[in-house]
């Protein structure tokens, strides 16, 4: 074996700790006849402990200290984003809350003046809207802040909100269906907040249902 | 303490900055050591450190749960050794003029090499001569030898770290061996 090449290969494979079976035997059987190999491979080994024995520093005191404060400082924006990073469902439904409920204030803050849907052909007297005798209101009438009174008829569902359905003939024995006009469709009134944040709630989602469709 | 350092690891990831504090004081020590060793000058060894520390902090999102933690940071601060290494360079030169010291070059700070250093070499004395004959390497087989034999990594380990193949990690750590085995067969 060759105590320059072979050999000393064989030593670093035997201290990296990846040498075969046979290539140990090999060694061995070279060692046990070859003194100038056994002083190098006792030499290195001793390197190695020579070099683990050397103290180990220590880390100045404030180390930790110093390495803390020049820690970047979170700005605010990162934490809340992160936060709502971490929370995407919580996140949702605090943005779905918040256009809810501005949405639904600043429709309330619209004011107390009476507004029709579809104002074509009716009679408004003051607060009161007139459907007259004779006219067909073709789809959905809806009627803020003024009472309704229907003598014609209307093609479709009928909303009032804060206001009343006039029923001037109300004592009529013919009854209801003869002093009201026609609505052939729903009546709904609507004149509380409940009621009114109820009503919009049910308009939205049948307006993300109807997107849907 | 593997699981330790994973738990505040997961912390600081969520944005807990405090966590952070017990893995620095966990590696603290082994991290100042390798950029002492490496720079071979405590001023310096702090800052590089210091800054290895918080670079991991700041890039704390790129660290791969499932690798060891301290290889990932070890090679944070060998790259920032290294990087130093490269910049300073041309003005360290030992027969430069100290400044304020009057015609003092660095060569006088050096202790006197004249001795043999085979008789009475004890203990402190001992020490600081294989610290020295270390720190004469060059860096390259410098940083491996300190992974391999002070900071117990394995090849594959040190192969990570340095992001070179393995061959060459046993190439390096078989010709530090070597020179070194030169240098202190005498003690």
């Amino acid at each position: 074996m060759d105590c320059n090449k072979e050999a000393l290969s064989l030593m670093h494979k035997h201290l990296d700790g990846d040498i075969t079976r046979e290539e140990e035997s090999s060694l061995k059987t070279h060692l046990e006849g070859c003194l100038e190999c056994q002083k190098h491979l006792h030499e290195l080994k001793r390197t190695i402990t020579l070099i683990q024995s050397t103290e180990s520093v220590k880390t100045p005191d404030d180390f930790t200290q110093k390495v803390m404060q020049q820690l970047p400082i979170e700005k605010k924006h990162v934490k809340y984003l992160r936060w709502f990073r971490m929370h995407p469902a919580l996140t949702a439904a605090a943005i779905f809350f918040i256009f809810m409920f501005t949405g639904l204030f600043s429709a309330w803050e619209q004011g107390t003046k009476l507004t029709v849907s579809n104002p074509d052909n009716l009679i408004i007297k003051g607060d009161t809207v007139i459907v007259p005798e004779g006219v067909t209101v073709k789809g959905d009438l809806v009627v803020h802040n003024g009472n309704l009174k229907i003598d014609g008829v209307v093609d479709g569902n009928v909303t009032l909100i804060n206001g009343t359905l006039i029923d001037e003939d109300g004592l009529d024995s013919d009854g209801l269906m003869a002093s009201v006009g026609e609505v052939n469709g729903e009546l709904k009134e609507v004149d509380r907040i409940f009621e009114w944040v109820w009503y919009h709630i049910q308009n939205l989602f049948k307006g993300i249902f109807s997107i849907g469709e | 303490m593997e699981l330790m350092i994973r738990e505040k690891i997961k912390q600081v990831k969520k944005g807990n900055q405090a966590a952070y504090e017990d893995v620095v004081m966990f590696y603290q020590d082994k991290i100042y050591q390798h950029c002492l060793r490496m720079l071979g000058n405590t001023h310096e060894a702090e800052d590089i450190a210091q800054e290895a520390f918080i670079r991991a902090y700041v890039n704390i999102h790129s660290y791969d749960d499932r690798r060891k933690f301290s290889t990932w940071l070890y090679r944070i601060a060998t790259n920032l050794t290294i990087d130093r290494l490269r910049k300073r360079k041309p003005d360290y030169y030992l027969d430069a003029e100290v400044k304020g010291t009057d015609g003092l070059d660095m060569y006088s700070q050096l202790a006197a090499d004249d001795r043999l250093p085979d008789d009475e070499l004890e203990g402190r004395e001992l020490q600081s001569y294989i610290q020295k004959q270390i720190a004469e390497l060059p860096p390259k087989y410098r940083g491996i030898i300190m992974l391999r034999y002070l900071e117990d990594f394995s090849l594959q380990e040190i192969s990570d770290i340095l992001d070179i193949p393995i061959g060459t990690v046993k190439t390096r750590i078989h010709r530090g061996r070597e020179a070194l085995r030169k240098k202190l067969r005498h003690v």
